[in-house]
């Protein structure tokens, strides 16, 4: 029977996967084993700084988290094309070179762009 | 030396190659009859058990060798009570972890706060699957190695969002924000980085990367050397370790993203961190520092035996830059960034990607093309740093604490007494 080779390396990093959650399942279940349970209600109170919380835990963030996920977001879809021009750039024609200086080009724009209109700076003065 | 040489070559008890060790369990299996399919599941299952081996054996030195060094660097010894130079700490550490009561509070009763430290973990263990640790040694030779990498090294994201979200906790969600602001501006330097390495080898397998730099005789770093300042630093931050932990900050946000998290849950996020650092060590050693080829040195010593050496030389550069640098700010992480390391990395893969044509279209010698690459990007790599650091670096004001050495400032007297050494002198103070 043909082994696909292809396959089996997939096969192998499917099972090193799989033996590492094994792995991270006997830690577990030793403690689980190991360690004393309680049922006490206290013990089972939010730590969060050492006193009782106070208040919601879902708080308000500052909304440049937002805009640096979505400039995140354009650059790492350039990632997508930028990989399988990087493998075939030698066999591919003089013009793939060129036009992915202008898709540079243009990311490289919107960078300076987004820096100048102060998106980068996290504390504005 | 030849005698010795004819003594170990191609037999089982030749450690140089460790795939030596198992041809004969496989000719053993092809004679009972085993398909091709069963042979190579038992060969990736005997090559798991070695990775998974090494992986808590390694969990277990780094806790010792991080604190020791950690200790000497500042000045302290380090664990040094249980056994020589306190090697059995790190035995202890687990046994208590262990023991620790698991503590799940009551406001975090998901099912994502069990998951998030697994999650976590796993992906180290999944990244050191594919290095190559020999020329015969791989145990999944990926064509999308490099590809198959940095997708697993940014779940750390994924896990960590977990953790700090399920634990209902107000610190553990901002360590986790603070967590996803950093990790996902670092991702683009990592890639355009790394995109110079796929250029230059034309491929995403980690095993052809290492043959490249055998070929050409050169490791990646000479050809390479701002990709590897770039993914260094990058790495670093994604690693959450001291100089960029604003996530785990202890003295703001009590323990960040695993505040919640106690016994055995919280071991796996400690190990998880050690782990993670072997793993992106490995990485280092293999784009950057020729893997298990080492200039005709790999041909004496086992090639597992140096990528090993060089695994712990990159990660002591890790401890190094914990012990050293205190923590960034938010701010400061996220301009260096996206204002200094992002266009850095765009740069370096135009002018990597003009060598590699020029180099394919003009047909000269490697030995005329390797020296001029190096030059160029070396100096490239200089100049862009000098560059950046003279337009883009804050200016800081700097206060004479020496009056002495400048006449032209007018420094007010103190209000309090003059010392007599000035006074005798008779210096501007």
């Amino acid at each position: 029977m043909p082994f696909d080779a292809l396959l089996g390396n997939y096969l192998a990093v499917f099972l090193a996967t799989i033996v590492g959650f094994g792995l991270i399942a006997t830690a577990l279940i030793a403690a689980r084993l190991l360690a004393p349970f309680s049922k006490e209600e206290n013990k089972r109170t939010s730590y969060e700084c050492g006193m009782t919380p106070i208040g919601s835990t879902r708080a308000q963030f500052s909304f440049r988290y937002y805009i640096f996920a979505i400039l995140f977001i354009i650059f790492d879809v350039e990632a997508v094309f930028l990989f399988p021009w990087a493998v075939t750039l030698v066999d591919a024609s003089k013009t793939a070179f060129w036009e992915m200086i202008v898709f540079i080009g243009v990311l490289g724009a919107g960078l300076a762009y987004a820096w100048k209109k102060g998106v980068l700076q996290w504390n504005r003065e | 030396m030849t005698m010795l040489l004819d003594l170990i070559t191609g037999y089982w008890w030749d450690a140089r190659d460790l795939s030596n060790m198992t041809r004969p369990l496989y000719e053993f299996l092809r004679d009972q009859g085993v398909s091709d399919a069963g042979i190579f599941v038992i060969s990736a299952l005997l090559g798991t058990l070695a990775i998974i081996s090494f992986v808590g054996a390694v969990a277990i030195i780094n806790i010792w060798v991080e604190r020791r060094v950690v200790g000497r660097m500042q000045s302290r010894l380090g664990p040094n009570r249980l056994g020589p130079f306190g090697l059995l700490q790190p035995i202890a550490d687990a046994i208590k972890l262990m023991q620790k009561e698991v503590l799940q509070p009551a406001s975090a009763p998901g099912w994502i706060y069990t998951v998030a430290p697994i999650a976590f973990t796993v992906p180290g263990i999944a990244i050191l699957a594919v290095i190559p640790w020999g020329r015969n040694m791989v145990l999944a030779n990926l064509d999308v190695g490099l590809l198959y990498i940095l997708g697993l090294s940014s779940l750390a994201v994924l896990s960590v969002f977990m953790a700090g979200y399920s634990s209902n906790n107000k610190y553990s969600l901002f360590g986790a924000m603070r967590v996803i602001a950093m990790l996902v501006s670092y991702e683009i330097p990592i890639v355009a980085g790394l995109l110079g390495i796929v250029l230059f080898a034309g491929s995403m397998n980690l095993q052809e990367i290492v043959l490249f730099q055998e070929e050409h005789w050169a490791f990646m770093i000479m050809l390479q050397p701002l990709a590897f300042l770039i993914y260094f630093f990058s790495i670093s931050a994604e690693l959450n370790r001291t100089p960029a932990d604003i996530a785990e900050a202890e003295s703001e946000i009590v323990g960040g993203y695993h505040t919640e998290y106690s016994g055995m849950k919280f071991g796996l996020f400690y190990a998880a961190e050690l782990i993670n650092a072997v793993a992106v060590s490995a990485i280092i050693a293999t784009l950057f520092l020729g893997g298990w080829w080492t200039y005709k040195l790999d041909e004496f010593i086992p090639g597992w035996m140096l990528l090993i050496g060089k695994i712990y030389g990159v990660y002591f550069i890790f401890v190094w830059t914990r012990g050293t640098l205190p923590r960034f700010r938010i701010d400061q992480l996220l301009a260096f960034a996206w204002k200094w390391l992002t266009p850095m990395a765009l740069i370096n893969v135009i002018v990597v990607a003009a060598e590699v044509l020029l180099w394919n279209e003009t047909g000269w010698s490697d030995w005329f093309w390797i020296p001029a690459i190096i030059a160029i990007n070396t100096a490239l790599c200089v100049g862009l740093i000098v560059f950046f650091v003279k337009v883009f670096a804050p200016k800081f004001q700097r206060f004479p604490t020496r009056p002495r050495f400048y006449p032209g400032i007018d420094v007010p007297s103190l209000p309090a007494v003059t010392p007599p050494d000035f006074a005798r002198k008779g210096g501007p103070a």
